[in-house]
């Protein structure tokens, strides 16, 4: 048997092994009805179309044209009864006077008031509530990817060699295979979780219309998240697989996999936090441990210049070849030593 | 004696403490090799380097004379000592895993598996998460495990720990079946009674160091002592005042003695002088007085 066939082996097992743990299950529907929820209750809340009740059939024509439901009724008493009952949000007066029960119908002055054109001399062509939200959720959502599923694969080597089951695997089958069968696994588990989360959110705001341009505005950059995303979370894995292999047991795995949480962590805090437009994100953009965060905000901001991407994605994928080596020397380095803790430098030595 | 596997001069140190010198034996076909030694003697590691799971820092490890790789080990089936499957996998999905591993197919396996349960009285079981049952069984789980590819070579370290009697018979016959069926069988074990009982052959190690290897029988005459036992109608204690015996246990009509000198037939015919004799004949070293010689 090819070592590629036994990775695969080892791929499908994992596969089949994660998709029936009922801790998985439950994280993925978790998301699932959180990013459901997050689409659908404000539509929900906000309970339809605004109630005028009129008494100046004048300005009936412009509230229609702002989609509210219009009510013409005779005098000030009836208007101020109704909005007094809660039958409508607001009642106009001949003047206009707009009135309202406990808080102004805001919505009701701004169909009857005149705005001032605007002109802007350099329009940005995002809309400013999504250029705050969209680079954090791409950080978020490689954080929680890569931390979640490394941890999964920690958790997944430290369980084969706390059994000892990791050496009848070894007798059988290359370490190499046993290593890229896991990172391949979970690096597909991590994405069609990714991609469904991401499916049924563009679906959902598509139909509930939540965040109009969301879509058009982030494909763009998705096309190059894509390979940041997949470039960063590979070069991690084989870490992840390194370090926990360093464990002997489960509880050990909090200390053994720290490097690897801190490489994660840092150049998240250091993404979120610093200024977008700045020479820091510009540095961190290249950096392989951050670049796979911060590229695509630039390019999504539209700061990177068209060949920015490509040097980035080289350099990260030249690092992820680099620590593919050193995760699978730790891991092998360390896989059979199934009696006590191994440090990173005894592992990186030979077994 | 048809030598298919051949351990030659291997020696393997763990930092500064040497626990391998010079270890060398054979294991042939059709027979059960019983591997003997105390707790940390050697037997593991010498067991991992056959698997390839340690490398051997001088020495080799032959098969039929050809030195080992990944497609020769495949035709290897291994027991580790310290027992260990998936706990969260059943028992037949994690054996027709490992029997894929080892390069069988998927309807292969899982037949092979099937038959295996059955054999091993596991098979009701089958579907069970192997964190569910017993130690026995999960012992019998990890049997399975290593013969599920029908291995050439089966390594099994400590086959019997943890087995009820019963458990004991079942694996025996089935080790036995697959020796007659022409594989070899290395197996190490610390009670004695049970490799007496099994083996064919006998390999014992001491230190690091191979202290006797051969066929069992053979080796209960190389250390056989001149000891003989003996029942008379009467007191036996005559036979101190012998020529040439050594009494070594005394017992009213029962006797146990060494002969340094002189024939058996003469200490014979001087009993049979004084009265009936019941009971005349060599004593045979147990296989524990054999190791506890030999390891001193």
């Amino acid at each position: 048997m090819t070592t590629f066939e036994a990775a695969k082996l080892v791929a499908a097992r994992e596969i089949r092994t994660k998709l029936r743990d009922k801790a998985f299950l439950f994280s993925t529907v978790f998301f699932l009805v959180i990013v459901v929820a997050s689409i659908m209750l404000p539509s929900l809340l906000n309970g339809g179309a605004t109630k005028v009740a009129v008494v100046d059939g004048g300005s009936a024509a412009v509230l229609r044209e702002h989609g509210m439901q219009v009510r013409i009724v005779a005098d000030q008493a009836t208007a101020e009864q109704l909005v007094r009952d809660g039958e409508v949000d607001g009642a106009v007066l001949p003047g206009p006077v707009v009135i309202g029960d406990e808080e102004s119908p805001d919505d009701v002055v701004e169909a009857l008031s005149t705005a001032p054109q605007v002109r802007l001399l350099e329009p940005s062509d995002v809309d400013p509530f999504l250029k705050v939200i969209v680079p954090v959720a791409f950080a978020m959502l490689f954080f929680f990817t890569s931390f979640t599923f490394g941890m999964q694969i920690a958790q997944s080597v430290v369980e084969e060699k706390q059994t000892r089951i990791v050496e009848i695997l070894v007798s059988s089958v290359p370490v190499r295979a046993l290593l890229a069968g896991k990172v391949f696994a979970l690096t597909v588990l991590a994405f069609a979780q990714v991609g469904l989360l991401a499916l049924v959110a563009v679906v959902g705001m598509s139909a509930t219309d939540t965040a109009p341009g969301l879509v058009s505005a982030v494909l763009p950059a998705i096309g190059w998240f894509v390979p940041f995303f997949v470039l960063g979370f590979v070069m991690l894995a084989a870490l992840w697989a390194g370090v926990g292999a360093l464990a002997s047991r489960q509880e050990e795995l909090a200390s053994t996999t720290v490097p690897v949480q801190m490489l994660v962590l840092i150049p998240f805090f250091a993404v979120i936090s610093l200024p977008h437009d700045g020479v820091a994100m510009r540095v961190l953009s290249y950096i392989p441990f951050s670049s796979p965060i911060a590229m695509p905000i630039r390019l999504f901001e539209g700061d990177a210049a068209v060949w920015e991407p490509v040097v980035a994605v080289v350099l990260l994928a030249v690092t992820a070849v680099a620590l593919l080596g050193v995760g699978a020397r730790v891991y092998s380095g360390s896989l059979l030593r199934t009696q006590v803790r191994t440090s990173f430098a005894a592992a990186l030595r030979k077994a | 004696m048809n030598t298919v596997l051949t351990v030659d001069g291997v020696d393997r140190s763990f930092g500064e403490r040497q626990v391998l010198k010079d270890v060398s034996f054979t294991v042939a076909a059709g027979r059960l090799t019983g591997f003997v030694g105390a707790n940390g003697a050697g037997k593991t590691t010498t067991m991992r380097i056959i698997l390839g799971v340690l490398a051997a820092d001088a020495g080799t490890v032959t098969w039929r004379g050809e030195p080992l790789d990944r497609g020769i080990r495949q035709r290897f089936g291994y027991m580790p000592e310290e027992r260990g499957l998936y706990p969260k996998m059943s028992v037949l999905e994690q054996i027709v895993y490992l029997g894929r591993l080892q390069g069988l197919g998927a309807a292969e396996a899982r037949d092979r598996t099937m038959a295996l349960l059955e054999r091993l009285e596991l098979a009701g079981r089958a579907d069970d998460h192997v964190q569910k049952l017993s130690l026995g069984n999960q012992q019998r789980a990890q049997i399975a495990a290593a013969l599920v590819h029908d291995p050439e070579l089966l390594v099994l370290d400590e086959p019997f720990s943890g087995l009820d009697p019963l458990a004991v018979d079942n694996v025996v016959a089935v080790l036995r079946e697959r020796a007659a069926a022409g594989a070899a069988v290395l197996f190490s074990s610390h009670q004695l009674d049970v490799v007496e009982r099994l083996c064919d052959d006998l390999v014992i190690i001491a230190d690091g160091t191979i202290r006797a290897a051969g066929d069992r029988a053979a080796l209960r005459e190389q250390y056989a002592l001149p000891r003989y036992a003996i029942e008379v109608g009467a007191d036996a204690g005559w036979l101190r005042d012998l020529p040439g015996v050594t009494l070594v246990d005394l017992d009213g009509r029962n006797a146990v003695f060494d002969l340094d000198s002189g024939s058996d037939q003469d200490v014979l015919r001087a009993a049979l002088d004084r009265g009936p004799v019941h009971a005349f004949g060599p004593v045979r070293p147990s296989l524990a007085e054999i190791f506890r010689e030999v390891v001193q």
